[in-house]
Formats: structure tokens, sequence, C-alpha cells
């Protein structure tokens, strides 16, 4: 049996990863030997071209995917020993925003928010309340009885992250959510993403947009070829560089 | 039980959603379950009145001359306790005599004395036909038998059909639920697909594994349950009609003709046909959702 190696986290880590390794098949691996440490409450952007490891990035701190090897430690758990039938309880911490929104179609906005909180089996008064209380964070109110198909780009992703917020996560992960929007609806996006955080959420945004990083200065991860090639606080972000 | 009424609500909703694979689904279990309610109305007659038939067939031991009624009696009590046996009726020289007499008076009236004095004999029957070989060889052992009077290809018929429609049903029945199981899990692979987007959130969320597979394990217990319904509400009629045109028909057979009546075959049916309705239900649906449906 193949021994696990145990490493130190860090009190104030939400997510450690060291020496993470994720191959598909034999070849390049997508991710090549990863070490990474976020901190409670922070804001980080991820970047990198297609193919660069970020979205395998994503997959493992959900625990879609588990690593060929290396340690991951998403809010104390360890993901390599993560047992199946603990991974709800584990995904029950984390908020995620698709580029895609993913919302259901034919149910109303209250509804689609209103699912996440049916999925974990909160009482129905409980929904009746936080629902609207979440909708009116990311400026959606008046429009709980509106279709999901009936609503702009904008306000879909909004919804979308309502609908990650109402179970009130410890870390959200946005993957690409500005990616279908305009510049106007992108930044409001993002400056409910810088919202959420200043509340006290960790918030992991994976993003191709460069403005955001130049503008917003925050910690911004850059990878290449499944390695990180920058990690620098504060979102300077030289492009001449790559 | 939030996770229950949850399910239950959901997959009540699913059969409406996907109306036509719902409608497609009741109609190839109904298929399946009215063929298997039919072959089991046939099979249970037909071995009814093969029992009827095997509970005819009897052996009939006579004796030495010189063996006593006592003898026959001891040896009637032995036979009784054998596990083929059914019953043992002992029938003496005298009953013999008057039996052949209230037959054949004009021949009887011959006689002053029994003819059938050494006549006492044992009718043995069987539970079991396919046995009688046994029984016979056991007999014919005895000093104190004289001849036993069997009929072979009665027993050997009687015992060989009974084989074959046993390994038919049996058969029939393995190809009934592996279709009926393919064609639900077709369906519940189709709900899948329809609700893909659905299920990927859930999984976000952090849903259980058993609070995603929950509704489609009650859309397959509801369709098979429908499914199982529909068939015994057929068969009912179709049973009533077929009973009434066969004994009309063929009325000279009646003797042979002995149908089950149809609240005693619906005694077996219900319980038997909703069993394997939802039995195929579940079973379909939980083996695709355990195979489709990845956490």
């Amino acid at each position: 049996m193949k021994r696990r190696k145990y490493y130190d986290v860090p009190e104030d880590n939400v997510i450690t990863l060291r020496n993470v390794y994720k191959s598909y098949t034999k070849g390049t691996p997508a991710l090549d030997g990863i070490s990474l440490d976020i901190r409670e409450g922070e804001f980080v952007f991820i970047t990198g071209d297609s193919g660069s490891g970020k979205s395998t990035l994503i997959k493992l701190l959900l625990r879609e995917l588990e690593a060929t090897s290396g340690y991951i430690n998403v809010l104390g758990y360890d993901l390599g020993t993560l047992k199946h039938r603990k991974i709800p309880k584990f995904r029950r911490n984390l908020g995620i925003v698709f580029q895609d929104f993913r919302l259901l179609e034919n149910r109303n906005v209250f509804d689609n928010v209103a699912f996440a909180q049916l999925v974990l089996q909160v009482p129905k008064y409980q929904i009746k309340r936080n629902v609207p209380d979440i909708l009116k964070t990311v400026g959606l109110a008046d429009k709980y009885r509106s279709k999901a198909e009936e609503l702009s780009g904008g306000e879909q992703q909004r919804v979308a992250l309502a609908r990650a917020l109402v179970n009130k996560p410890l870390i959200l992960l946005a993957d690409e959510p500005t990616g279908n929007l305009d510049a106007n609806n992108a930044w409001e996006i993002m400056d409910l993403l810088e919202q959420i955080n200043e509340q006290g959420t960790t918030v992991l945004v994976v993003t191709h947009n460069l403005e955001f990083i130049e503008k917003m200065h925050k910690r911004v991860i850059r990878m290449n070829q499944g390695v990180i090639v920058e990690d620098e606080e504060g979102g300077i972000y030289d492009d001449e560089r790559y | 039980m939030r996770g229950i009424s949850y399910a239950i609500g959901q997959g009540i909703k699913n059969l409406f959603r996907n109306k036509w694979y719902t409608f497609a689904s009741i109609a190839t279990i109904t298929a399946c379950l009215f063929l298997f309610s039919l072959f089991f109305a046939v099979i249970i007659n037909f071995q009814n009145m093969l029992q009827t038939a095997e509970e005819s067939v009897s052996v009939t031991a006579f004796f030495q001359p010189g063996v006593t009624e006592e003898d026959i009696l001891n040896l009637r009590v032995g036979l009784e306790e054998r596990e083929e046996v059914a019953n043992v009726e002992y029938v003496s020289a005298d009953q013999a005599w008057a039996e052949f007499s209230a037959d054949f008076a004009e021949y009887a009236d011959i006689y002053t004395e029994n003819p059938l004095a050494d006549s006492a004999n044992l009718v043995i029957y069987l539970k079991d036909v396919s046995k009688q070989g046994q029984l016979v060889d056991y007999l014919n052992g005895l000093e104190m038998v004289r001849d036993v009077n069997y009929s072979e290809i009665a027993a050997d018929t009687l015992s060989g059909m009974n084989s074959v429609i046993g390994y038919v049903s049996v058969g029939l029945f393995i190809i009934l639920f592996a279709n009926s199981i393919f064609l639900i899990s077709n369906t519940v692979i189709a709900g899948i697909a329809v609700r893909k987007n659905e299920i990927n959130i859930m999984k976000y969320i952090g849903a259980t594994d058993a609070f995603v597979r929950g509704p489609f394990i009650v859309e397959g217990i509801l369709i098979g349950l429908v499914g199982s319904l529909i068939p015994l509400v057929i068969i009912y009629y179709v049973y009533n009609a077929a009973v009434d045109f066969v004994t009309g028909r063929f009325a000279i057979l009646s003797s042979m003709l002995t149908f089950i009546p149809t609240k005693e075959l619906f005694h077996y049916l219900i319980p038997l046909s909703i069993v394997l309705g939802v039995g195929i239900g579940f079973i379909g649906s939980a083996l695709t959702t355990r195979r489709h449906i990845h956490v």
C-alpha cells in the first residue's frame, strides 16, 4: 500500500495543495506538481490559456476529480482520503458559478435559488426567508417570478450567483463567470463577487479578462501547461513577460 | 422524511415531464406483464388439470393366494407412510366382486361362489407420479404380492409434461423479466439525459447520492406499479371470456377441463404481478442510476 505523506496545513489556509499531479492519460499531465496556499477571506484570480490546467484545478477542488498524486486539503478535508459518501457534506461548504449559468429552465428565479436549499432539505419556512434575502443581495428582488430564460445574461448569472450563495458557502468558485457577458454586466458581477468577498467568503475566480486583473488589484495566479508560473499579490500582472 | 417526500413529489413530476418515455415504459411493462400473466393463467390451469389427472393415476397390488386380510392391512399401513404415497384404498375380495357384479350383472349371475376370491387388492394413489417406478419395484419385491397393475405411459407422460412446463415457465419468465428491466433502464437513462443539468447542479450543491437517485427510483417504481395493474384488468376480462368460450365450445371435455376460478387465480396473480412490476421498476431504475449518476 502506498503511504500517504501528510503535510502541515497553515492554520488560516482554506485551500492547500502540495505537489499535486493530475494526468488523464499517459503524456503531458494536466497539472504538473502544483503547490498552493489560499488563506481564508482571500480574493484570488486564476488565469492562463486554455489547457493550462485551470479547469482541472477547479474540478480537483470540488472533488469532482481525484489527483493522480499529491496532497489537497480544502477546509480541513483531505480530499485524497475523503470517503465517497462524505463528498456531499464537503461540497456544501463550496459555492460554484459557471460561465454558462446552468439555471433550471422552465422554472422561475425563486425556484432556481430555492432549489439549492431544497436539495439540502432546508425547511420551507427558512427557504421562504432566505431566498428573498439573497435575491436582494444580487439585485433581483423584484424579478423572483420571472422565468430564467426571460432574463438577460447578466441577470441569469446573478441568479446563478444567488443560488451559489444561498447556502452560505465558505468558498465561492467562479469558473469564467463573465465569459458570456458584455462589459457592463461583467463588471456588475465582479462588483458583486467583491462584495461577497468583503463579507468574509473566500472567492476564487477563473478568468481570461485582464481588465479585471489589472483594475481590481487582487492576488493573481497564472497557470501555463499545468504549472503555476506566476503568483502575485495585488494583481500586478505583466502580460509582456509571457 | 423531507427527502422521501421530495423524491416522491419529483418522481411523480418526472412521469409527466417525460410523458412519452413514461407512456412507452408503461406500455412495454404492461405488455410484458400481460404476457406473463396470460402465461401464468395458462400454466396454473394446465397444472391444475395435470394434478387432477395425476391424482387419478393409481397402482393396484394383487396378492398371493393364502395372504390374509390382516397381512394386507398391515402392508397398507406401511405403504401409507411412504412419502410418494397420497392414500391407499383396500378392496376386499367381496367388494371387488360386488363392484364387478354391479357393472356386469349378466355375467355375475353365472357364479355361485365369488370367483374373485383371491382378488383382494390395494389401490395406491400417488402424490408424485414420477416416483411410480420406485413404488412398483418395492411392491414387486414383496413375496406376498402376486401382481402389480400400473400404467407406465400415463405416469411418464404426466411427469414429463410437468417438467417441460416447469422449464418453459422459468425460461419465459427470465426473458420477460430481463426485457422489462432493459426497457425500464432505457426510460431512466432518457430521464437522466433530460435532467442532466439538474443532476449536475444537485451534485455541486452537495446533494447525497440517495437524494439524487430517489426521484428516479420512485419514477421506476410508479411505472412498474401502473404497468402491473393494467394487465391485471385486461387479464380479468380475457380470462373470464376465455373460460366461457372453452367450456362452451368443448363441453365434451368438461371432465378434463377443470379451470381455476377467477377469484383463486387472482389471489395469486394480483400480488405476483404487483411485486414483479414494482420489482422490475425498482431494480431497473436502481441499477441504471447507480451506473449513470456519479456524485
